[in-house]
């Protein structure tokens, strides 16, 4: 399995055709205490950079994008009950949605752990 | 990800590179360094570079002020003083409220009004032994000053006090460490204000404050300040609090905004501020704005701001419109999770016909509709140190 990141602070995990997606770590500490997440249902159809998720903190509602094209297959039910597992557990327990990938050379474009590290520095 | 809808102390995502530094075009508090050393995260709010939160984050700060005290720098909002025989009548040509009552040490929240009777700013005066001392919003205090020097007379007296800092002490432990710290300030009642000595340092200490709980508002020589806090932090009890638990705690009790839930074209009815409107005042009804003020007193206004209970645990924020079925009655102008309440909370206008206590409307998030349901501004009671009735 192969672990993606992108600039707008999602993380996606590939396992074959299927994804999985979330925000990071750096990206729950700059929000601060996660008191909602807005998922999007199972068959959404989602395009490379467009709205994915809204994610809400105490202060902001700030926009989760689809790091890739495809389909929703299934979202985090677990967040609807607990949304602070996204700060507890960002890039674990707290991921937002599971998608199909409709076009694999769209990952190619997106960092790996080291680059995404030197990114937020 | 991108925030929507961005205001400036909301700016967490985009201030993530490099906080080390200000950015340039912002003012600097006194305390800058001393908040970047504790940990905070400093953003753009009212042209000043501010701390949203420290490590503990909005959620903790928040409730560590409701059951310890938290410190808060307001430094940015401007200090002035009005001075002169005749201060106190000047001033009652451009507030609402009873100025000229006001006994030595005892203050009072305004309202500074324009021909129209929209609100240009709320604030504090209290009566002092050099005149009045008016605090006044970070954001607005340029234009207020800029109204004040074309109103008031020209005996009469502005001082900007830009040479001294603003902090405020709340939670209900702020006594026990004002009385350790400054023991002479902790013998204040709520609203009223004194000299007191911090050493030899004079400090102008009123007991107020922005949270709903008994505080203390202390203005100290910008030099002294850091000094001065780090004296308070040493007790057990105090930690240091941002922006964002500020305005959390504050929507909580139900205190407007300005610039969110009160600007230019909101009056102090449809405001919900008529304690403000002194009765003499009323009745003389000699200030700017008093006639369009007084046209809506006590309850002719067409709208009313009030407190908004939400369903579910979806935010409803700043923006978001209400609905009863498809007709638009009103707006959200603050809202989002209460940490003491447990669920998110607005405030907002609505109109009078739908301004009734318990009214069922939907307000409309993102194409949308989320129930709520028209409740009392005061969500978690205020715990104010009041001088006892005579």
């Amino acid at each position: 399995m192969t672990r993606y990141f992108t600039e707008d602070h999602e993380w996606i995990d590939v396992d074959g055709d299927v994804a999985t997606v979330g925000i990071t770590d750096f990206a729950q500490g700059q929000l601060g205490d996660v008191v909602y997440v807005e998922l999007p249902a199972a068959g959404t159809a989602l395009t490379k950079g467009g709205d994915a998720a809204v994610v809400e903190s105490v202060k902001a509602a700030s926009d989760v994008y689809a790091p890739v094209s495809g389909e929703v297959v299934e979202s985090n039910a677990a967040l609807e009950g607990d949304s602070a597992l996204v700060n507890s557990d960002a890039e674990g327990e707290g991921w937002f949605f599971r998608m199909t990938l409709s076009d694999a050379s769209e990952l190619d474009g997106l960092m790996d752990a080291t680059a995404y590290a030197a990114f937020v520095g | 990800m991108t925030n929507q809808n961005q205001s400036p102390e909301e700016a967490i995502l985009s201030q993530t590179i490099d906080s080390s530094l200000p950015e340039p075009d912002l003012q600097i508090l006194p305390l800058d360094a001393w908040h970047r050393a504790q940990g905070g995260r400093m953003v753009p709010f009212a042209d000043y570079s501010m701390p949203v939160q420290y490590a503990d984050g909005i959620m903790a700060e928040h409730l560590w002020t409701r059951e310890n005290a938290g410190l808060f720098d307001v430094s940015h909002m401007g200090q002035l003083m009005v001075s002169g025989e005749s201060a106190a009548d000047a001033l009652e040509t451009l507030l609402p409220s009873d100025i000229k009552g006001l006994a030595e040490g005892q203050m009072r929240y305004s309202l500074l009004l324009n021909e129209e009777g929209g609100i240009l700013d709320d604030l504090m005066v209290t009566r002092c032994p050099q005149g009045y001392y008016v605090v006044v919003n970070g954001a607005v205090k340029n234009d207020d000053m800029a109204h004040l020097i074309e109103h008031l007379p020209d005996d009469v007296t502005l001082n900007v006090m830009d040479d001294r800092a603003l902090l405020a002490l709340q939670g209900p432990h702020a006594e026990e460490v004002m009385a350790a710290v400054v023991p002479s300030a902790a013998q204040l009642y709520f609203m009223h204000a004194d000299l007191c000595l911090w050493g030899e340092v004079p400090l102008w200490v009123s007991r107020s404050g922005y949270t709903g709980e008994d505080g203390f508002e202390i203005s100290i020589a910008a030099d002294e300040a850091e000094a001065f806090a780090e004296a308070l932090c040493a007790h057990e009890a105090v930690k240091p609090i941002g922006l964002g638990a500020r305005d959390s705690l504050r929507l909580e009790a139900g205190l407007p905004l300005y610039g969110h839930d009160l600007d230019e074209t909101t009056t102090p009815v449809e405001g919900n501020l008529t304690f403000a409107l002194s009765k003499r005042r009323r009745e003389e009804a000699n200030y700017l704005g008093a006639a369009p003020v007084l046209a809506q007193y006590p309850n002719k206004a067409p709208r009313r701001r009030v407190g908004l209970a939400v369903e579910g645990k979806m935010p409803v924020r700043e923006g978001a419109l209400l609905f009863v079925g498809d007709q638009e009655v009103g707006k959200v102008t603050s809202g989002g999770f209460a940490p003491s309440v447990g669920a998110p909370i607005a405030m907002g206008y609505v109109a009078a016909e739908y301004a009734a206590e318990g009214t069922a409307l939907e307000a409309e998030v993102r194409g949308k509709r989320v129930p709520v349901t028209v409740a009392p501004l005061v969500r978690v009671a205020h715990n104010y140190h009041r001088k006892p009735k005579a």
